[in-house]
């Protein structure tokens, strides 16, 4: 609403106007909300982390309106703000896709065949690490470990977990997802949205029935130790006794070798950690100035 | 070959015979198989909560003593007593005392944490309040990564239904205990797990790690006493108040007793959690969980994660405690068994650890931050047939940069893939430079690989 293209060719190095706020009806459900997480803690600023969560389940990713709001919540500057905000990974920068796949591509997913997956999806997608298709369904990134190393290779959709994928397994899961088809997480529950799981990290717990026990208990990786334990599991038994190796998930071996990573590609290309400078939502100057925008879209 | 065929080695304990799998000790993942685990209903069936009976029976200090003399070992990768972690919180000073639960469980092939919360998320609970009750807190965290929300969904139920029964909250089970606990989800940051960045973090700040002293036990969250602990090393303190110290010590040796989580992964047939008594080895280990994955053998292993000195088949029979461990030149760490066999290039490893540890050097000091980056850029080059010789001596001399010299333990967490590899496989290395390249395919180290060539796998 209060966008001024008029500016957008002008560089003078000058300062950027404040943030639009939010229009009142929304500020005033994020203010209740902000108001009881900021109750929760002993000192305010604690709030802050959930409180960039909280205005990323609005916006789906943290805006100049958003670090104004959590500043004016909790009497610190946007760039005290801005600071935190850009110093962890899980906030996002831009405008994003409602459903964000997680490629763990850290040393061990990644030689299991998370390379490989990673690989699969950006040309299936056409999309590099951090893009969003076209049809903003799907942003598709590498991700760190995810603490799942026994399920390895690991997916992980809006932060819900996909196990032992296969380059086959993830572009369905992906076709799936830009289908709108239903789809379930082999740990988790069925998948909400990006903005609907930011809600939860805020501190808002997941109200759907049946969320909490969807899935069950214990992944089978983590209960073969105990299996063994109680002897209902064939246990190795020595020299001579090797059990074969896994199957893939759905037990739909490929027939196409993996695709992706030969070993004569160029060093920039392989889906690196490295931490290259990003835009910060305050230094990016295509970025809608303000939520209303946005929700226009 | 598997590793399975040379058998026997010198386990200073008994090797379980014909039965290693009788080695195994499930405590705290006893009862993840029963229905609905993760409830109050099915924890308190399996005895949940009743090691907090008897902890609000005794006096703090007697809590705090008892489980010092448990021998209980931090399990978050330092190994350093719980008990003495609690006896350090400065008592009658008249601020308020903290317990934050370190829950960001992101150490690259750590993967304990985050299953035992998903499965049991009371055994933390209850360790919880035993804990403040001991350390006389009013207020606990649990710090949760961000990135797991099937976790975070059962840590909000499990601490309702806590609430509701009246084991948090006001006057918890009459003892004149107060205690609120607050889930707190992080935003992802692998520096956060290092203590003093997590209250940082916890703070509202970006997660940098702080300078010590003072420490936490003295000027920890907003500046009171603090404890933080690992969630396996609270969701162990039940059992111990529950079936006594002597039962506990039974376990494990002397200076590392009782029973752990050992999480194997990688190329093994049979990746997955295994709860033992800590100085078990990983022959053991893969003797009862049916060895490398067929047809191949053990390359080089981490025992506690991607910071932790990488072992090679010569280490087998190392008992993975803190002493076995310490000795043989690397730590127990997390106990995150990440298995590597011969089809896997061990300079790709390293680049993608390291790849990691500058992405997540959180840019407080300078051998960190630059050093971890310089380390990748040559690394890559290495790994692409660009590398020199004169390389190898470089990498080695930034990590001695690094190590020791950085402001926290990334630091050195990122040193240790460097010299340990170089150590081992400095032959290998060589073999990249001068244009030839990576020697390795990728293809073949894949989940699925041996189930496109089946048996054209050379062992």
């Amino acid at each position: 609403m209060n966008a001024t293209p008029a500016n957008q060719d002008v560089q003078l190095g000058m300062p950027a106007l404040p943030a639009p706020d939010y229009p009142a009806d929304v500020r005033a459900r994020l203010e209740t909300d902000a108001k009881e997480v900021i109750a929760r803690y002993p000192g305010s600023r604690s709030a802050l982390l959930p409180l960039l969560h909280l205005v990323q389940a609005e916006e789906g990713h943290v805006t100049r309106t958003g670090i104004r709001f959590c500043a004016e919540m909790l009497d610190l500057t946007t760039a005290e703000v801005t600071a935190v905000s850009t110093f962890y990974s899980m906030y996002r920068r831009k405008h994003s896709g409602d459903y964000q796949v997680g490629v763990c591509t850290n040393t061990l997913c990644a030689v299991m065949g998370g390379d490989a997956i990673f690989e699969e999806l950006k040309d299936h997608l056409g999309v590099d690490n951090g893009e969003t298709t076209g049809d903003g369904a799907v942003t598709l990134e590498h991700i760190e470990c995810n603490a799942a190393c026994d399920f390895a290779p690991v997916v992980m959709v809006n932060w819900e977990f996909f196990d032992n994928q296969t380059p086959e397994t993830a572009r369905q899961l992906v076709d799936d997802l830009r289908a709108g088809r239903t789809v379930e997480p082999t740990r988790g529950a069925p998948l909400c949205t990006f903005k609907e799981t930011a809600r939860m990290l805020a501190g808002f717990p997941d109200e759907r029935p049946g969320a909490v026990e969807a899935t069950g208990g214990a992944g089978p990786a983590s209960l073969i130790g105990l299996r063994l334990a109680k002897g209902e599991a064939a246990p190795g038994r020595g020299a001579d006794h090797v059990v074969s190796p896994r199957t893939t998930a759905d037990s739909t071996p490929s027939d196409e070798p993996p695709s992706g990573h030969p070993a004569d590609e160029a060093p920039a290309g392989h889906p690196s950690s490295h931490d290259a400078p990003q835009e910060t939502s305050a230094s990016d100057e295509q970025h809608p100035s303000g939520p209303t925008a946005e929700e226009g879209e | 070959m598997t590793v399975a065929a040379e058998h026997g080695g010198a386990s200073r304990r008994e090797t379980g015979g014909d039965h290693p799998e009788k080695l195994l000790t499930p405590v705290l993942s006893a009862f993840w198989d029963q229905p609905a685990s993760w409830t109050l209903e099915t924890y308190r069936r399996h005895e949940g909560y009743e090691g907090l009976r008897k902890a609000l029976a005794m006096p703090p200090d007697d809590v705090i003593a008892y489980i010092k003399d448990s021998g209980l070992r931090g399990r978050g990768g330092a190994g350093f007593p719980t008990g003495m972690k609690w006896q350090f919180i400065p008592q009658g000073d008249g601020k308020p005392h903290y317990l934050v639960v370190n829950a960001d469980e992101s150490e690259p092939g750590t993967c304990k944490d985050i299953p035992l919360l998903f499965a049991n998320p009371h055994s933390l609970i209850e360790g919880i309040v035993i804990a403040c009750h001991a350390i006389r807190s009013n207020h606990a965290f649990i710090y949760l990564r961000g990135e797991v929300v099937p976790v975070l969904r059962r840590l909000h139920e499990a601490v309702r239904e806590a609430y509701a029964a009246g084991f948090l909250g006001k006057n918890i089970l009459g003892s004149g205990l107060d205690l609120d606990v607050i889930v707190h989800a992080g935003a992802g940051a692998y520096i956060c797990g290092e203590e003093t960045a997590l209250l940082d973090s916890l703070e509202g700040r970006r997660g940098q790690p702080r300078l010590r002293p003072p420490f936490p036990a003295v000027a920890g969250l907003y500046a009171c006493p603090t404890v933080v602990n690992n969630v396996e090393s609270i969701a162990s303190v039940p059992a111990i108040m529950n079936r006594g110290k002597d039962w506990f010590r039974s376990m494990g040796s002397e200076k590392s007793p009782g029973f752990t989580l050992y999480s194997l992964s990688g190329h093994v047939a049979n990746p997955g959690q295994y709860e033992a008594p800590l100085g078990i080895t990983l022959r053991q280990l893969l003797d009862m969980s049916g060895g490398m994955r067929r047809g191949h053998r053990l390359k080089f292993w981490t025992p506690g994660g991607s910071s932790t000195p990488m072992f090679t088949d010569e280490h087998l029979d190392v008992p993975l405690d803190y002493e076995g461990v310490g000795a043989a030149g690397s730590m127990l760490g997390t106990k995150a068994l990440q298995c590597f066999d011969e089809t896997t290039c061990v300079v790709r490893a390293v680049t993608r650890w390291t790849e990691f540890y500058a992405h997540e050097s959180c840019g407080k000091c300078t051998p960190c931050r630059e050093g971890t980056y310089w380390l990748v850029q040559l690394l890559r080059d290495i790994e692409a047939g660009k590398g020199r010789p004169g390389d190898l001596d470089k990498i080695d001399d930034i990590a001695d940069n690094i190590n020791g010299k950085s402001f926290c333990a990334l630091g050195d967490g990122a040193a240790s893939p460097i010299f340990s590899s170089l150590k081992y496989f400095r032959e290998e290395y060589e073999q990249h430079l001068n244009g030839r390249g990576c020697p390795f395919d990728p293809a073949r180290s894949t989940l699925w690989a041996d189930n496109d060539a089946h048996l054209g796998v050379k062992a």
